[in-house]
């Protein structure tokens, strides 16, 4: 390892300007004859529009979808059988499916003013009964969304390996579980400036995304323009989570707005648009039953998951990626021999479901460790033995499991003892004895779960949703004083790309990283990708980076040698120079050479120079699995419901370690979201489908005060298919931490007999829970 | 969402301001701290057309000691008493609430007076100072009158304010120095409105013995003669569940888990004022 290199605890390089508030964000940017836009949002769930009436004096500053002709709408269709397709217009036709759907667009010099224009617009509309429980939804007397479909489902899996096998053993424990709708809540909400190019005949949108390319293809479709007339530019990103990756029906609109008028058009989301009708996602629904010996040891699985899918299917994830995915991510990392799931993706009139760091592991996790320990709590004997008798073990690696995933490398049950022994599970047990002087009951909790990450074509051309990922690319270019640039189509939002991309280029060609410049975020000058998800840029980007940046040094060393007169054979790259035996030559030399002073060069010098674009993907792409056991003490207060978390510890194997400082910010930061979903968010509905929480004093997310720090201990099992064994880890602090810490609360509980099972664990659950028990032992 | 357009009046005397109150031709709204009435600005929650704004006004912000009480302006910063720059007459009690008010942000900029004009049920400031037995100072066109804190708040987001009447201050009884209080709430995480709040406040020598139960649906709930209520040698056994429940149940605060927090809160905040 170098100073610099893979492996180097180095400071973030964008945190100079970030820190500094010098990052310039979508709200940053001014342009000459900038104009607000103002939505005019359906405040019903569920109507049928009969007007929408613009008094005569804002005529010119309204827009309706009647005056969006040839505007085709949002349509994210998957290839799995028997998927419904939605369209979803970019304002509203003919029916509102949600509260806050778009229904106009106003427009006026400064945002306020262009809300007092949307006030004076006024909705005529029909009320239809909202669909808001997706359980209900399924009934054949529900309500429909789409009208043509018949029933209220986009998708309906299943399969069954072997369930009859199990269905005899002696323990059974069945649960229904669920998980809360959420808000995912970057710093930065969503956002766009569009403007018109009347010379180059191009539409600029710059958007507050995640993947560019994507929301360009995306859009062009949606606006009819060829592609290469819209350029998509993703300036400094507050964060993203799944939301930035989303082509916006706001985006269409902003983008046809801005053809027509002539100036730029610009719409930034508040907080209320943002909770109540963008940031949606997480709600699941679990009817699951575990099977097992007397010992403890799993026989099977038998799932009912239903997830609510919100009213439409989003671009380019679609509505059905989450629920399909609970199906074949349930196993999760454990090695057992029966297997049934049914999954529903259902839709509801609620903003569309999207995919949240996470997206359905911190669902899957919930309902199976929950699962795990009821049957530990059955058996009589510690939860970690139950997950002992069945992680996947290191001699089984590399390991196919039940639904065909492939457990590329790792020792799971070494992060469980190492968790076990760091949270002091026999401590706890005598801890719990003696009982707490302040009357609060205190439990241990356990969840392990595994990560796919960069999963590539062979995975997600099976869900045949609108984009399936393939090559990644990456262009390196040397510039003439020997600096370097790097292009890459993924998108930096708090990953830290700009600084270990450059570690990554720095470890081979050993160019100081203060000289290495990452380019991302425009369409127009980077290579196509499709961008930052799925926990893929270091393995995929990296990969890229790293084989450009090896063919750079191919070249540079041919034109070194020369230089150097000597063969090159005999010349090797490091530390930012061609090293020959009897001396050495900069990079920056060679660059000069090859720029400005090419009589200098050798004849059969390669002509593409010192710049190339090389595309990678892993030896397999059925993705890296990372992976982590979580251990959480907590604190219950059983008369007033609170929940105090006393420790955390985490033991994550995430293959080699890029920049282990990031890695580590990347699981705090997925910890804190985590403890959001175990403890405090939730976005409630009432049966009008009307959202019930609008700001942030409805709706909470978790402090400082609430997120103590976790004891993170690192192993790193290296990945045998990436580039230098990476393994994608931008999700997992997100996963574990509701089930861990719903386990912990229910051994907590255990002496009153109370079960904790759905989150947030609020204050109120846990005092219900516990008078159900109360009940139930009277 | 951006607030509706509306004026902006920043008077440096009480009079102009009340004056300004009174206008009958326009909508105005008082802001002082404004850390609850910029959010509803914002979410146009009210739309004013003027927005007249009393902190320039010396006179809110004075704090006057007298031998039996001390008068705290209604400009007055939640911090400010945080940090002691009011004289303590209440054993630390208005130093200990203010200093758990939302966070440190909001307590720089929002007042007392605010708070209690604002009469969100949740707030810390209704609550305490009911126990304390404090009086609201108002002043009008005419005349100045007090109005014990009971009876100020008429309900949610609710006062007894007249048209154009302004509260320019808070008086509190000094305690005695035998007096104990404790004062107890419960929030979903740290900084959040209150979910329950318990306050108890004994002293003897003035002959009191109060106990709320705030951060109800309306009115805190008051049992201004509490000996019965905490019963014999204030142990968190002697509490009459049965009265806290009945008072509550009064109050239309009927929901047993929600009955069962308050109490909780009452009960911890009885055992914090004796000691433990």
């Amino acid at each position: 390892m170098t100073e610099q290199g893979i492996g180097a605890r180095l400071l973030r390089k964008e945190d100079d300007r970030l820190l500094r508030g010098r990052g310039q964000f979508v709200a940053d940017l001014r342009f000459a004859g900038l104009k607000d836009v103002a939505f005019v949002r359906s405040p019903l769930a569920h109507a049928r529009i009969r007007g929408i009436v613009v008094p005569l004096t804002h005529k010119d500053a309204v827009f309706t979808a009647g005056d969006m002709k040839g505007v085709k709408p949002i349509r994210a269709v998957s290839g799995l059988r028997g998927f419904k397709a939605s369209d979803q217009p970019s304002l509203a036709t003919e029916k509102v499916r949600f509260v806050g759907e778009l229904v106009a667009m106003c427009i006026a010099p400064t945002r306020a003013e262009a809300e007092d224009i949307a006030s004076t617009v006024t909705l005529d509309l029909d009320e239809l009964p909202a669909v808001y429980d997706m359980l209900a939804a399924r009934n054949s007397t529900s309500a429909l969304l789409h009208d043509d479909w018949g029933d209220n489902v986009f998708l309906e899996t299943f399969v069954d390996t072997n369930i009859d096998k199990a269905l005899d053993a002696p323990i059974k424990v069945t649960r229904e579980i669920s998980t809360a709708r959420q808000c995912m809540a970057p710093l930065e909400g969503r956002g766009a400036v569009a403007i018109w190019d009347k010379r180059l005949e191009q539409l600029t949108l710059h958007s507050a995304c995640q993947m560019p390319h994507i929301v360009r293809t995306g859009l062009a479709g949606c606006l009819g323009l060829d592609e290469g007339q819209v350029r998509v530019i993703a300036p400094d990103v507050g964060g993203g989570f799944g939301y930035k990756a989303i082509l916006l029906a706001e985006e269409v609109c902003l983008g046809w707005l801005a053809m027509q008028c002539g100036h730029p058009v610009r719409w930034i989301e508040d907080r209320r648009e943002h909770l109540t009708a963008g940031a949606n996602c997480r709600e699941h629904h679990y009817r699951i039953t575990g099977y097992a010996d007397r010992d403890g040891r799993l026989l099977g699985i038998d799932c009912e998951a239903t997830v609510d899918s919100g009213a439409y299917s989003s671009y380019p994830f679609s509505a059905c990626l989450e629920a399909a995915q609970v199906a074949s991510i349930l196993p999760g990392p454990y090695d057992f021999p029966a297997y049934r799931c049914r999954t529903y993706s259902i839709a509801t009139n609620k903003c569309p479901i999207l995919p949240y760091r996470g997206v359905a592991r911190t669902g899957v996790c919930f309902a199976l460790e929950l699962v795990l320990d009821a049957i530990a709590r059955e058996v009589g004997i510690e939860p970690h033995e139950v997950r002992a008798k069945i992680l996947v073990k290191p001699e089984q690696m590399p390991f196919d499991n039940i639904t065909k995933k492939h457990f590329d490398s790792g020792d799971y049950p070494e992060s469980l003892r190492r968790a076990v022994g760091s949270i002091d599970i026999p401590a706890v047990r005598v801890r719990q004895k003696n009982g707490e002087t302040d009357g609060r009951l205190i439990g241990v909790g356990l969840a392990t779960y595994c990560e796919q990450a960069a999963h590539g074509t062979s995975v997600y051309y099976g869900w045949g949703i609108p984009m399936v990922p393939g090559f990644e690319q990456a262009t390196a270019r040397l510039t003439p004083d020997g600096g370097l640039e790097l292009r890459v189509g993924v998108h930096s939002h708090g990953q830290g790309l700009e600084t270990t991309l450059a570690q990554v280029a720095h470890e081979i060609l050993g160019i100081d990283v203060s000289k290495i410049k990452v380019v991302h975020g425009d369409t127009a000058m980077t290579p196509y990708s499709t961008g930052t998800w799925g926990s893929r840029c270091m393995v995929m980007a990296g990969g890229a980076v790293s084989a450009a940046c090896k063919e750079i040094a191919k070249r540079a060393a041919k034109i070194g040698a020369q230089l150097l007169q000597t063969d090159v054979s005999r010349v090797t790259v490091r530390g930012g120079e061609v090293v020959g035996s009897q001396g050495s030559i900069t990079l920056g030399e060679i660059a000069r050479t090859w720029y400005l002073k090419p009589q200098n060069l050798p004849s059969d010098v390669d002509p593409g120079g010192l710049e190339a674009t090389i595309g990678y993907k892993p030896v397999r792409d059925t993705g890296t699995f990372s992976y982590a056991t979580h251990a959480a003490l907590v604190a219950v207060d059983p008369e007033i419901g609170d929940i105090e978390i006393l420790d955390y510890v985490i033991v994550e194997d995430g293959g080699k370690l890029v920049n282990p400082m990031i890695v580590d910010g990347q699981i705090y930061g997925g910890f804190a979201q985590g403890v959001g979903t175990a403890l405090y968010e939730e976005m409630p509905f009432n049966s009008a489908g009307q959202p019930l929480a609008s700001t942030f004093a409805d709706y909470l997310l978790p402090g400082p005060t609430e997120v103590p720090a976790p004891r993170v201990d690192h192993m790193e099992t290296l990945a045998p298919y990436t580039e230098f064994g990476v393994k994608g880890i931008g999700e997992g602090g997100a996963i574990a931490p509701p089930a861990a810490i719903a386990n912990a609360v229910n051994d907590a509980l255990r002496p009153l007999g109370a079960e904790l099972l759905n989150s947030p664990i609020t204050p109120r659950r846990v005092l219900e829970a516990i008078a159900r028990a109360g009940r139930s032992a009277t | 969402m951006k607030p509706v357009r509306f004026d902006y009046a920043r008077p440096a005397d009480l009079a102009a301001a009340i004056a300004l109150g009174r206008r009958d031709d326009v909508v105005v709204k008082v802001i002082a701290g404004g850390q609850s009435l910029g959010p509803m600005l914002n979410l146009r929650l009210i739309q004013p057309d003027l927005l007249v704004d009393i902190t320039a006004i010396a006179e809110l912000k004075r704090v006057e000691e007298a031998a039996d009480s001390i008068t705290i302006g209604s400009c007055v910063t939640h911090a400010d008493i945080e940090d002691g720059h009011v004289p303590d007459v209440t054993c630390g009690a208005l130093r200990a609430v203010a200093s758990g008010i939302a966070y440190r942000a909001v307590r720089n900029r929002g007042t007392i007076g605010g708070s209690l004009v604002h009469a969100d049920p949740s707030a810390d400031w209704i609550s305490a100072l009911t126990a304390l037995g404090a009086s609201v100072i108002i002043h009008g066109a005419q005349q100045e009158r007090r109005v014990p804190i009971e009876g100020f708040m008429a309900g949610v987001f609710e006062t007894d304010l007249a048209s154009g009447e302004l509260v320019s201050g808070i008086q509190i009884p000094r305690l005695s120095s035998a007096a104990r209080w404790g004062y107890y709430k419960t929030c979903r995480k740290t900084g959040e409105f209150a979910h329950a709040i318990g306050v108890y406040l004994e002293d003897p020598e003035r002959s009191v013995c109060r106990a709320v139960i705030g951060a109800t649906g309306g009115k805190p709930i008051v049992f201004a003669d509490a000996n019965a209520l905490v019963g014999a040698g204030r142990s968190p056994g002697a509490l009459d569940v049965k009265l806290a429940r009945d008072g509550m149940t009064a109050h239309g605060l009927t929901d047993p888990i929600d009955q069962q927090i308050h109490l909780a809160a009452l009960r911890r905040a009885i055992a914090r004022a004796n000691g433990s």
